[in-house]
C-alpha cells in the first residue's frame, strides 16, 4: 500500500467515526444544541476543549514557527497555555454558576443593557468568523497536499462533514466528535515525535529527548549540536532569542488574555453540570493541551537538526526524495545562485518577492503547463535573484507535514498526520460555527429581536444560522482573503481588549456599571482595531519597531487595549450610578457554587 | 450560609487567587521572559546576543537544556498545570469547609 491509499483509508475511517457520532448525538432542544444539555463530564469536556482550542495552526503551524525561530517561538507556547490559568481561576467557575448559554448573555445580564449585549455579539461574531476562515483553508490544504484533491473540493468535503455534526448535533454532536478528534490528533502528533526522538536520542519521551545526548555522537546534547550547526551555517543560535523583551512580554500577555476571552473556548465551560466540574475541566483541558504543546518544541528541534544535518551543501541531484516532492508542492524552492549544484542554506532570503508581491516561490511553466527544469533538475523560478548567499526557500508548514518523511518513517505514519491535521481543523471550525449560530439564534433573535419565539422556532433558527455560517466559512476557505495570517493577531487582540476586562470586572466587582463597561469595551476594541489595521493593512511599510507605540508590535497591542479597557471601565463606573440591586445580588450569587439563595431566572 | 461565612469564603478565595496568579506571573513573565537571558547565561548587547560570564547560571545545564530555554519552552507549561491542579484541590476543600458543594444536578436548571 502506498501513502495515497493509506491516507484515503485512515481519513475515511476517521470521517466515518465523526459521522457515526453525529447521527447518535442529535440535539432535540435548544439546551442540547447550545450547551449539550449541560451534562458533559469534566473529562469529556477537557478532551473536547483541547480539540476545540487546538486548531490547524497549533497542529500544522506552531512547530514550524518554533523550528525557524528557536527560543523566540516560546511566546506561542507560553501564550497559548498560560491563558488556561486565567480561564480556570478567574472565569470558568463563575460563568458556569451564572448558568446561561453564551458570553453575550453574561455581558447583557451583568451590565443590564441591550447595547452591551449587542456589542458583545458583534465582537463574538467578528472573532469567530476571523478564525473559522483559517480553519476551512487548513482543511483544503491538507486535502490538496495529501490526497491531490483540488483545494475547493477539499473545502467542500470539510464543509459537508462539519455540516452534518454541527447542524444536526449542535453542541452535543460537536462535543463527542471533538473527543474523538482529540484522540486522532494527539495520536497523529505523537507517533512521529516518539519515533524521531528514539532515532535521534534513544529516549522515547520527546519532551526529555530534546534535552538528551545524541545516539550517534555520545556526550553531545541535541541542542548543543543544533546550536553548533546553526552558527556554523550562519544562523543565530537556536537556543537564544533575539526578540525584544518588552514586545515579547506584551505579545505573550495578549495571547494569554486573548485565549481566556475567546467565546468558543469559554462556552465549553457552560456544558458541565457543576461549578466544581468547570474547575476540573480547566485542569483536564490544559493537561491534554500541554501534551501537544510540550511535544511541539521537541519536534521543532528534531526537525531543525535533521534538516541542517542533511540538506546544506548537498548536491541537488543527491537530495532526498521528500525534498523534490515538496518542491513540486511549492513548499521548497532552490535557486542555484553560484551554479555549483550544491544547496547553500544560510540566513537571509534566497530570492525576491514573486509577481504578486509575496515572498513565495513562483515556478516557471512551459506551454503544456509542465515545470521548466534547470540543469540539475530543479524547478526554474520567476522570482528575481538577490545577492544573498542563501539559496533555499523552505515553508514553515513543512516541519510537521514532512517530518515523517524527513525521518524516513513508514507510509501509514504520513497518512496519520493528514488525518490529525484534518481533525484539528474540523474540531476548531465546528466550535466556532456553534458560537456563530448561537450568537445569531439566541443572542440576536431570542434576546433582542423576537423574545416570544418558541423553543422549536429558536432551534430551527439556530440550525439555519449554522448552515449560513458553514457556507460563509466555506466561501472564505475557497477564496481566502489575503489577510488570513494577519487577522489571527486581530482575533486575539480583540478578545483581549474587549471581553476579558469586562468579564473579570463583572465577576470580581459589584460596582462596575453599564456606562463603564460599554465605554471600556468600545474604547479597548476600537484602539486595538485601529492600531492593527493601520500597521497591517493601511501602512504596511511603516510596520517596524521604530514606529511602534513603546516598541509594541500589532500582535502585542491587545495588551494595551486591555489595560485601557480596565482603566476606562473602572474610572467611569466611579462617577456614574451603581448597578441596580438585583444585578449586585446576581454577582454575589455567582461567587458561591452551591448556594442558591439568590437564584437568577432566565 | 450567613453573611460572615460568605465574606470569609470570598476572602479566602481571593487570597488563593492572589498567590496562584503571582506564581503564574513569575513563572512565565519573570522567569520565561524578563530573566530568560540571565538564566540562559547570555545577554543582549548592541552587537547582538553574547555570552554573559557574570550570570550565576552561565554554563548551567538542566539535563541538556539551558535553564531559561527550558522554562520558556517546557517548565512554564508544567507550572501552569500545577497551578490549576492546586486551585482545584484548594477550592474543593474550601467548598466542603463552608458546606456549599453542589449536589448532583441542582444548578443546571435554567
Amino acid at each position: 500500500m502506498n501513502v495515497q491509499i493509506w491516507t484515503y483509508l485512515i481519513v475515511g475511517i476517521t470521517f466515518a467515526l465523526y459521522i457515526g457520532i453525529a447521527i447518535k448525538a442529535r440535539a432535540g432542544s435548544t439546551k442540547e444544541f447550545y450547551v449539550a444539555g449541560g451534562g458533559v463530564s469534566p473529562l469529556a469536556n477537557g478532551l473536547a476543549t483541547a480539540a476545540d482550542w487546538m486548531s490547524a495552526a497549533s497542529f500544522l503551524g506552531m512547530a514550524g514557527i518554533i523550528s525557524f525561530n528557536g527560543r523566540d517561538g516560546s511566546v506561542y507556547l507560553m501564550g497559548w497555555t498560560g491563558g488556561y490559568v486565567l480561564l480556570a481561576l478567574l472565569l470558568a467557575p463563575y460563568l458556569r454558576k451564572f448558568g446561561k448559554f453564551t458570553v453575550p448573555d453574561f455581558v447583557g445580564d451583568r451590565y443590564y443593557s441591550q447595547t452591551a449585549r449587542i456589542i458583545a455579539v458583534i465582537c463574538a461574531l467578528f472573532i469567530s468568523f476571523t478564525y473559522v476562515a483559517g480553519q476551512m483553508r487548513g482543511v483544503g490544504i491538507v486535502f490538496s497536499r495529501f490526497l491531490q484533491v483540488d483545494i475547493t473540493w477539499g473545502v467542500i468535503i470539510g464543509m459537508a462533514i462539519v455540516f452534518l455534526y454541527a447542524v444536526l448535533g449542535g453542541m452535543k454532536g460537536i462535543t463527542y466528535t471533538q473527543v474523538a478528534q482529540y484522540c486522532v490528533l494527539i495520536f497523529a502528533f505523537s507517533v512521529p515525535a516518539i519515533y524521531i526522538s528514539i532515532m535521534l536520542t534513544g529516549n522515547a519521551i520527546p519532551q526529555l529527548g530534546f534535552g538528551s545526548d545524541l545516539v550517534d555522537e555520545p556526550g553531545l546534547s541535541l541542542l548543543d549540536k543544533l546550536d553548533g550547526l546553526s552558527t556554523e551555517l550562519g544562523f543565530d543560535e537556536y537556543t537564544t532569542g533575539k526578540k525584544d523583551t518588552i514586545d515579547t512580554f506584551f505579545i505573550t500577555m495578549a495571547l494569554m488574555v486573548g485565549t481566556a476571552g475567546l467565546p468558543h473556548v469559554i462556552v465549553r465551560f457552560f456544558t458541565v453540570p457543576k461549578v466544581s466540574d468547570a474547575r476540573k475541566s480547566g485542569l483536564y483541558a490544559l493537561f491534554f493541551i500541554a501534551i501537544l504543546y510540550t511535544m511541539a518544541p521537541a519536534i521543532s528541534a528534531f526537525a531543525r537538526t535533521n534538516l541542517l544535518d542533511t540538506i546544506p551543501n548537498t548536491n541537488y541531484n543527491k537530495a532526498p526524495e521528500w525534498f523534490k516532492k515538496w518542491e513540486t508542492a511549492g513548499l521548497i524552492a532552490w535557486k542555484d545562485k553560484n551554479g555549483d549544484g550544491k544547496i547553500q542554506y544560510t540566513k537571509g532570503k534566497p530570492f525576491g518577492n514573486n509577481s504578486q508581491g509575496k515572498f513565495k516561490p513562483e515556478f516557471l511553466h512551459n506551454k503544456d503547463g509542465e515545470f521548466i527544469r534547470e540543469k540539475d533538475g530543479q524547478i526554474a523560478l520567476a522570482n528575481p535573484v538577490n545577492s544573498g548567499k542563501n539559496e533555499l526557500y523552505i515553508d514553515k508548514d513543512i516541519i510537521v507535514l514532512a517530518n515523517p518523511e524527513i525521518a524516513g518513517l513508514p507510509d501509514w505514519v504520513i497518512a496519520l498526520v493528514a488525518a490529525g491535521g484534518l481533525a484539528a481543523a474540523l474540531s476548531t471550525a465546528a466550535g466556532l460555527l456553534l458560537v456563530i449560530s448561537t450568537s445569531v439564534a439566541h443572542d440576536l433573535i431570542k434576546k433582542s429581536i423576537n423574545p416570544n419565539i418558541s423553543e422549536k422556532g429558536e432551534l430551527y433558527a439556530a440550525r439555519l444560522a449554522a448552515v449560513g455560517a458553514v457556507i460563509i466559512a466555506g466561501y472564505f476557505g475557497v477564496n481566502p482573503p489575503d489577510y488570513v495570517a494577519a487577522v489571527v493577531a486581530l482575533a486575539f487582540g480583540l478578545a483581549a481588549a474587549s471581553f476579558f476586562p469586562i468579564l473579570i470586572l463583572g465577576i470580581f466587582s459589584k460596582t462596575i456599571n453599564k456606562e463603564g463597561a460599554i465605554t471600556g469595551m468600545v474604547l479597548g476594541l476600537s484602539s486595538t482595531l485601529a492600531y492593527i489595521i493601520y500597521f497591517k493593512f493601511i501602512n504596511v511599510d511603516a510596520n517596524i519597531p521604530e514606529n511602534w507605540f513603546f516598541g509594541i508590535s500589532p500582535e502585542g497591542f491587545g495588551t494595551i487595549g486591555m489595560i485601557l479597557n480596565f482603566f476606562v471601565t473602572i474610572t467611569i463606573s466611579k462617577f456614574t450610578p451603581k448597578p441596580p440591586q438585583e444585578v449586585q445580588d446576581m454577582v454575589e450569587n455567582i461567587r458561591y457554587p452551591g448556594d442558591s439563595k439568590t437564584q437568577i431566572k432566565d | 450560609m450567613n453573611q460572615e461565612d460568605r465574606l470569609n469564603y470570598w476572602k479566602k478565595n481571593l487570597r488563593y487567587l492572589l498567590v496562584l496568579l503571582s506564581i503564574w506571573f513569575v513563572s512565565s513573565f519573570v522567569l520565561g521572559i524578563i530573566l530568560v537571558d540571565y538564566l540562559d547565561g547570555v545577554k543582549k548587547t548592541a552587537e547582538g546576543v553574547v555570552q554573559d560570564p557574570d550570570s550565576f547560571f552561565h554554563g548551567f545545564r538542566l539535563g541538556g537544556f539551558k535553564l531559561g530555554f527550558w522554562i520558556a519552552q517546557q517548565g512554564a507549561i508544567y507550572i501552569f498545570l500545577g497551578i490549576i491542579a492546586v486551585y482545584v484541590w484548594l477550592m474543593n476543600k474550601l467548598d466542603k469547609e463552608f458546606n456549599i458543594e453542589e449536589k448532583e444536578f441542582t444548578s443546571s436548571d435554567h
